[in-house]
């Protein structure tokens, strides 16, 4: 199949019947509304499941009750819908079902506003919900990117048994690129008889299984929660992600962005470079797991005097950025968190100050 | 001669954590029964609540999964939409069902979902230790309503079953007791049936049962039967509110 040019919710809407996903549950809310208003028609035509839940709450256990059945599942929603599902991320992380959800940002807090954001990095990668959980978060940074996450989330989230986020911007979801759907993306559902409530007769299993989160004896809870950390772990040995940009000669200043920010952010380094400033940039594609070490690496190149973290939010990912450089240089934050996406103009002005002040 | 009475297969051998002279070991063993009866137990999925119940699972033998407050209903419409081959019921108290999981079941049986669910009303909150419910009856008293439910401020019990029968989509809604062995024949009958609605794929189900909590009614269990009867029953009443039959009727004339 070749290229077909498509807005960027209907192309995750479309990537993820492509994987091999049947089966949606979602509330509508702008900006990512496309999503279930493209798979309201192509999944019952293509013999899957399509609900729309009288809320984002219910969704996030529509979620729970088909994933722990042992069946693919996903839903999309934005930032203030990923809130209320947060209690339902919860419960499925902890009972250890895979499912995808998607949240193409929107401005907060409260109702905020509809334009593109990155402010649910925290909420995202640091656990919205209650307890010691962790979701593994892809951040696509152009349609056929997120097409390419989107259908890789589903076999990570069955590989650890664990739900992944597909956070996108706004912009990510409203945009049109061409994209091409990758065939060798599509997996076969891994087998889930040990643990889903498929029906004892399915597969003549002699033994029930039992979807739980209730832990009454505290060794039992603590057992459990260590074994869900060493599964985190796992994530950031095997499956942490980056694409690093103009990083093989000298640098003065390292940025640090993702999504959308970061092509502003490429652009503004090439038109820095035929101004004689070089940057180099480390895009996480991961945002948990984090590129600790690659931006740890490129951080401690000796040229480099200054890390700068520019991102849709008033600084949400400085923490972890600095937590990654170690001391070995100071972070700084240029970003806006209104809806509008900063210009590369904008970020070359505030790369062009961190050189003088860093360098004099 | 065989065995006159035995255990069935649905129910699992164990030691009950329930508080004597509690009705939810009655409704456990009917459902056991009825699941044995129709010989579902192999593609049946259950839901436990948040609530006393939510270690049913101990008690059976097929698969289940464990709920948040009140949102089984929303799991099970997960189950039974994308694995409608499945027999799916959920299980919930008062507390669960008819206050923070209001909206849940409202929606599930306005959709029509095919499942069974299986409402206990013992007005008052069990496992968090005698709350008021959204069914604790007017005056009775409650570990937050210690002077008695107030019906100016607190409102009056909610009548689950009545409320649901109002939804315009055909369902069997019935109430029913487990105050003594002639109510509790007829709840069984009633859940078979619910069952056998949804084994035929007709419509959504629900079986409320008026029951007891002596341990937070602070009464002996002879006591709480009573009181149930006498304070209960005359606003629960029992009955069917609501058949698919009828609503076919109703949609023809």
């Amino acid at each position: 199949m070749g290229k077909v040019l498509m807005k960027g919710n209907e192309a995750i809407a479309e990537a993820a019947i492509r994987a091999g996903c049947m089966n949606y549950f979602a509330y509508p809310i702008t900006p990512q509304s496309e999503v279930a208003e493209y798979l309201s028609q192509r999944l019952p035509e293509a013999g899957g499941v399509f609900l729309q839940g009288e809320s984002e709450v219910a969704v996030s256990y529509m979620i729970f009750g088909a994933a722990a059945s042992g069946e693919r599942v996903f839903t999309t929603s934005s930032s203030p819908g990923i809130s209320l599902m947060s209690e339902g991320i919860s419960y499925i992380t902890a009972a250890q079902c895979p499912a995808v959800f998607v949240n193409i940002m929107r401005g907060g807090p409260g109702l905020g506003g509809i334009l593109p954001s990155q402010a649910d990095y925290m909420q995202s990668v640091k656990g919205g919900g209650h307890g010691d959980y962790k979701l593994l978060v892809m951040a696509p940074a152009s349609v056929q990117e997120a097409v390419e996450m989107m259908m890789a989330a589903f076999s990570l989230a069955e590989k650890y048994r664990n739900p992944v986020m597909l956070l996108g911007d706004g912009l990510i979801g409203q945009m049109m690129e061409p994209v091409e759907f990758p065939e060798h993306l599509k997996v076969k559902p891994s087998n889930k008889d040990d643990w889903a409530t498929n029906g004892m007769d399915t597969r003549k299993r002699k033994e029930r299984n039992l979807v739980k989160t209730l832990y009454l004896d505290p060794e039992e809870l603590n057992s459990h929660n260590l074994m869900l950390k060493a599964k985190y772990e796992q994530m950031e040995k095997e499956d942490v992600r980056h694409e690093a940009y103009n990083i093989d000669g000298d640098y003065h200043v390292l940025v640090v962005s993702y999504g959308t920010m970061s092509r502003v952010c490429r652009t503004a380094i090439d038109n820095l470079k035929e101004q004689g400033f070089e940057v180099g940039m480390i895009r996480p594609q991961t945002l948990f797991p984090f590129p600790k070490t690659a931006i740890y690496d490129a951080a401690g190149k000796q040229s480099c005097r200054a890390v700068l973290c520019v991102e849709m939010s008033m600084g949400q990912m400085v923490e972890d950025v600095e937590r990654s450089v170690s001391g070995q240089r100071q972070v700084h934050w240029y970003g806006k968190c209104g809806g509008e996406v900063p210009t590369p103009e904008e970020v070359m002005e505030e790369v062009r100050k961190l050189v003088k002040s860093s360098i004099g | 001669m065989g065995k006159t009475f035995q255990k069935p297969e649905a129910l699992a051998d164990t030691v009950t954590h329930y508080c004597p002279g509690c009705t939810h070991g009655v409704a456990h063993r009917l459902v056991a029964e009825v699941i044995d009866e129709l010989g579902i137990r192999g593609r049946t999925v259950g839901v436990a609540p948040v609530g006393c119940a939510v270690l049913m699972y101990n008690y059976f033998t097929f698969d289940f999964q464990e709920a948040a407050h009140g949102r089984a209903p929303a799991m099970a419409t997960g189950i039974k939409r994308v694995r409608p081959d499945l027999v799916v019921f959920t299980y919930q108290g008062d507390g669960d069902l008819a206050s923070i999981g209001m909206s849940e079941i409202v929606h599930a049986a306005n959709r029509g979902e095919k499942f069974t669910v299986i409402f206990i009303n013992n007005a008052v909150y069990g496992m968090t230790g005698g709350q008021m419910a959204p069914t604790t009856m007017p005056d009775q008293r409650t570990t937050t309503s210690p002077f008695g439910r107030k019906i100016k401020d607190t409102g009056m019990p909610i009548k689950m079953s009545e409320l649901l029968a109002a939804l315009q989509t055909p369902a069997y809604i019935t109430r029913q007791t487990l105050l003594n062995p002639k109510y509790i024949n007829r709840a069984k009958k009633a859940i078979k049936k619910a069952f056998t609605y949804q084994l035929e794929n007709t419509c959504f189900s629900f079986v409320e049962l008026v029951s007891t909590c002596p341990t937070n009614w602070g009464m002996t269990p002879l006591d709480a039967i009573h009181w149930a009867e006498e304070k209960m029953l005359p606003y629960f009443s029992l009955g069917v509110f609501k058949t698919p039959e009828e609503a076919e009727g109703a949609t023809n004339s």
